[in-house]
């Protein structure tokens, strides 16, 4: 039979005129997208393996290059999409489950973008950042109910303070390569906030940031030791990822190097596995026990946190991992990114994290108990005005993980599990890993997040607001744009044109 | 009476309205008694403060005879609702004294609505702290539940007087030249967007305390949830309510200092933190990370008085007016130097309070009880 072909994604446009056969493009690309014919003596590119992360595009001295989306078409159809017939083309083909990276592509609404700010008129004098503090400076972790409260403490409660209340989202040495942590350890050391290892363990060469990293503790303990732990400035416990949740994950033995084997702490070349859940928490007690566990490792000198996806019960859930002791709660909605995920789970299992924000931080405060942890919202956090608009429904800070890759030069092709990634970053192949140099990579995040503050500070000084506790769940600075009742009740805000 | 306009009024407390406005305040920590018409010249003399659609004043030592009595004034927007609140009140108090608040007809004052005070005692013996809640909760229930009744002030010789109209106008309907009192705070509005309703205007009270404020809180938002927290309920839609609440919950609650409480709601810059010593730092940044919800941002100059302290304090950065003066044993606070000067023309002392710093002044203990006439 006639095996059908699946069309490309994506078409290498070579303006002939431009181009001067240096075979830059042939030499870089790890998907072996372009080779250089002898017998024509011409570079021939092979749309059917360009995954469209126009690492040639940008490194091309004259500009020759230009990659487009394919146009070729099937018919139209909206219940056949392109995307969908692809998929179901590429499995009838394979058998297998589809592998992505990164976080749900799919249209859903995205509630930020339907969420505006507000900014002081006549009434209230708005603040110009240039002339007044604008103070940003957060804490996270467990808040005494009162300064008796306080006093009566045998121990201060121990906070992690970061001066921008954008955190680095956990990604590990492994599904990324030593220079992007590096990067991202050495910015979350200069900008005074702090970055989190994953499941990857503590590499030796970045042990000089200690004081400025989350460690986690995920099903598969990689990395885990008494030291590791109370080396950290927190420890965040992974229960689930908002790209993925319910599911483990996998980092196959050939990219266990002998790096990452010490810093997981398992033999070089085995195989990597998270299994789905923790085997040693199937509820919320076991978690406790967990979470008790890591204190008294560390004594109690750091904060304890849990992370989990936004689910549809995300309320009552986190209302009981705050119970069972966590000093912080992390909230991964369903466009948080990962290195590998099964498309169909990435795709349609989750909520949007302006949802989980929003329901989570008044259940908590019905319940008494908002000051008991903090909240950090991750996954979509894409802007400034995100970060605004997160915590302002809630959440005492976020973490940035696509952002962040995006910012060291990933253009989120999706491809990160197959370990090819052309900017160095998710990758471990050394001719690939060099291109991502850890000191512009640092100036790079260090300059997103000063940017990413002034903008925080400008919006502030608008709505007439000079201290981040005073956005904090300020629900009323909000208004949303072609919501409807329901999807307004939810996130707790009027809509625009109703005024206090 | 024709209540249709009124009713008009009640939709208007659904919706917040920020104001600019005018403040001052008189208190004679001897305990001497002045008569009401010398704050109302204070806050008559800023009618460019206001528009007319609110004003009102609130007076400590005007109920001599009944101190020991709690006094709720009560404003119905409709008569019917008076049967409901009065058997409400009755499941709790025994009614020394029930009556109408003496008015009387002001030409451009169109349909006030009911005005009602009563002298109450509590049905049992109980801690004070026990009757407090006891009646802070009594002031929720109504003000939350009941639609057409609000409670104005509910403290012991203490009342307040407001409603919509211009200063003058709002005193002269309720007699307040009748009234004589140790401590007078008033206020005149400016509200910006829609017609006042009388129980958005200052001062707002609960137990003793009343406040009048000048500004537009853009911490709101988050003040009100973290009341919500500990059982206030904002229900009258002013900013001022949440402050109110504030002082309530950190002073009386939780029993903290008054200079304290004013590191709270205007908690210094982390960058003025270099200023103060180890320990002090420590303390403020501490009541920084626990009262972070309590931090109250936007432009505010705001006059809090209790039975025994009357203070001012303004926003961090100073975006009101706030000027003190002193003269003998009498304490002014006011939104500009020309309405103390309306209360008194040669004061010892002069000074405008810097940003975010607390200006109180406390009854002297000596004198504590023994109010004289001395107008």
């Amino acid at each position: 039979m006639a095996i059908p072909k699946i069309v490309p994604d994506f078409r290498v446009i070579r303006d002939e005129n431009l181009c001067i056969n240096c075979q830059a493009c042939c030499r870089v690309c790890s998907n072996d997208t372009h080779s250089f014919d002898q017998n024509i003596a011409k570079i021939i590119s092979d749309h059917r393996k360009c995954v469209g992360c126009h690492f040639c595009e940008e490194i091309c001295s004259t500009g020759a290059l230009t990659i487009e989306k394919c146009y070729s078409q099937i018919r139209e159809n909206f219940n056949w999409n392109e995307v969908d017939f692809k998929n179901l083309m590429k499995q009838a083909h394979s058998g297998g489950i589809l592998l992505t990276g990164m976080g749900n592509d799919r249209p859903w609404i995205n509630y930020f973008d339907h969420i505006v700010l507000n900014a002081s008129q006549v009434t209230n004098p708005s603040i110009d950042p240039l002339r007044e503090p604008m103070e940003i400076k957060t804490f996270i972790g467990r808040k005494p109910d009162s300064i008796e409260q306080l006093k009566k403490e045998k121990k201060l409660p121990i906070l992690l303070e970061t001066e921008i209340p954008v955190l680095f989202s956990a990604m590990s040495y492994g599904s990324i390569s030593l220079n992007a942590c590096k990067s991202i350890a050495a910015a979350a050391w200069e900008a005074k906030t702090y970055w989190n290892t994953g499941e990857g363990g503590l590499p030796e060469s970045l042990k000089k940031f200690v004081s400025r990293t989350i460690v986690q503790v995920a099903s598969g303990r990689f990395g885990v030791d008494a030291r590791y732990l109370n080396e950290a400035s927190a420890i965040e416990i992974k229960i689930g990822q908002g790209a993925k949740p319910g599911i483990g994950g996998h980092l196959p033995g050939e990219k266990v190097t002998a790096d990452i084997s010490a810093a997981r702490k398992i033999p070089e070349g085995t195989d990597a596995i998270s299994p789905a859940p923790h085997h040693d928490i199937y509820s919320i007690e076991d978690l406790k026990q967990l979470i008790y566990a890591l204190k008294e490792t560390v004594d109690y000198k750091k904060p304890v946190g849990v992370k989990v996806a936004a689910v549809h019960n995300i309320a009552p859930i986190v209302s009981g991992i705050v119970r069972a002791g966590a000093d912080f709660v992390t909230i991964d909605g369903f466009r948080g990114g990962t290195g590998a995920a099964p498309v169909v789970i990435r795709n349609n299992v989750g909520i949007p994290i302006e949802i989980a924000i929003a329901t989570v931080d008044s259940r908590l405060r019905q319940e008494g108990i908002r000051n008991h942890a903090s909240i950090i919202a991750a996954g979509g956090i894409r802007s400034s005005a995100d970060v605004v608009k997160a915590i302002a429904l809630g959440a005492d800070a976020v973490y940035i993980g696509t952002a962040t890759l995006v910012a060291l030069g990933c253009h989120i092709c999706q491809k990160c599990y197959t370990g090819k990634c052309n900017w160095g970053i998710a990758t471990q192949d050394p001719y690939l890993t060099r291109r991502l140099n850890p000191e512009i990579g640092k100036r790079r995040l260090t300059n997103l997040l000063r940017a990413w503050a002034l903008e925080i500070k400008e919006m502030m000084g608008g709505m007439g607001i000079n201290a981040i506790e005073s956005l904090r769940g300020n629900r009323d600075q909000l208004r949303g744009i072609g919501l409807n009742d329901k999807e307004l009740a939810l996130l707790g805000i009027k809509h625009a044109g109703d005024a206090w | 009476m024709n209540f249709k306009n009124i009713c008009q009024f009640s939709d208007d407390r659904k919706v917040r309205i920020p104001s600019g406005c005018g403040i001052a305040g008189i208190f004679n920590k001897h305990g001497e008694l002045l008569s009401g018409e010398i704050i109302v010249r204070a806050i008559d003399s800023m009618k460019d403060r206001g528009n007319g659609l609110g004003s009102g004043y609130a007076g400590y030592g005007i109920y001599q005879d009944c101190r020991n009595y709690w006094c709720f004034h009560l404003l119905y927007n409709q008569a019917t609702a008076r049967d409901q609140v009065e058997q409400y009140l009755k499941t709790y108090f025994n009614v020394k004294l029930s009556e109408q608040i003496p008015t009387r007809k002001v030409k451009s004052i169109k349909n006030p609505p009911v005005l009602w005070r009563y002298f109450l005692e509590t049905k049992e013996q109980m801690p004070s702290e026990k009757e407090e809640n006891l009646i802070v909760s009594v002031c929720m229930g109504i003000n939350h539940n009941a639609n057409d009744a609000f409670v104005i002030s509910s403290g012991k010789n203490m009342g307040i007087f407001k409603g919509v109209g211009e200063p003058s106008e709002i005193a002269d309907f309720y007699k307040l030249e009748d009234y004589k009192g140790y401590l007078w705070t008033g206020h005149n509005r400016f509200p910006t967007n829609t017609v006042g309703w009388w129980g958005g205007a200052h001062p707002f009270g609960l137990l003793d305390w009343s406040v009048v404020h000048n500004g537009e809180i853009s911490s709101y938002g988050v003040n009100r949830r973290y009341l919500e927290n500990f059982g206030y309920y904002c229900s009258l839609f002013t900013d001022t309510e949440v402050i109110t609440y504030l002082f309530d919950l950190l002073a009386r609650r939780q029993n903290l200092s008054l200079d304290t409480i004013g590191k709270i709601i205007a908690a210094p810059f982390w960058i003025q933190l270099e200023n103060y010593s180890d320990e002090e730092k420590h303390l403020l940044k501490w009541l920084r990370i626990i009262y972070g919800p309590a931090l109250v941002n936007g432009p505010f100059s705001i006059i809090v008085a209790r039975s025994n302290f009357m203070l001012g304090i303004n926003d961090r950065v100073k975006l009101r007016p706030l000027v003190a003066a002193e003269k003998g044993s009498t304490f002014f606070l006011a939104s500009e130097e020309s309405a103390i000067c309306c209360m008194e023309k040669n004061p010892d002392r002069t000074w405008t309070p810097k940003a975010g710093t607390m200006t109180v002044c406390f009854y002297e203990k000596e004198h504590y009880g023994n109010s004289k006439d001395c107008t």
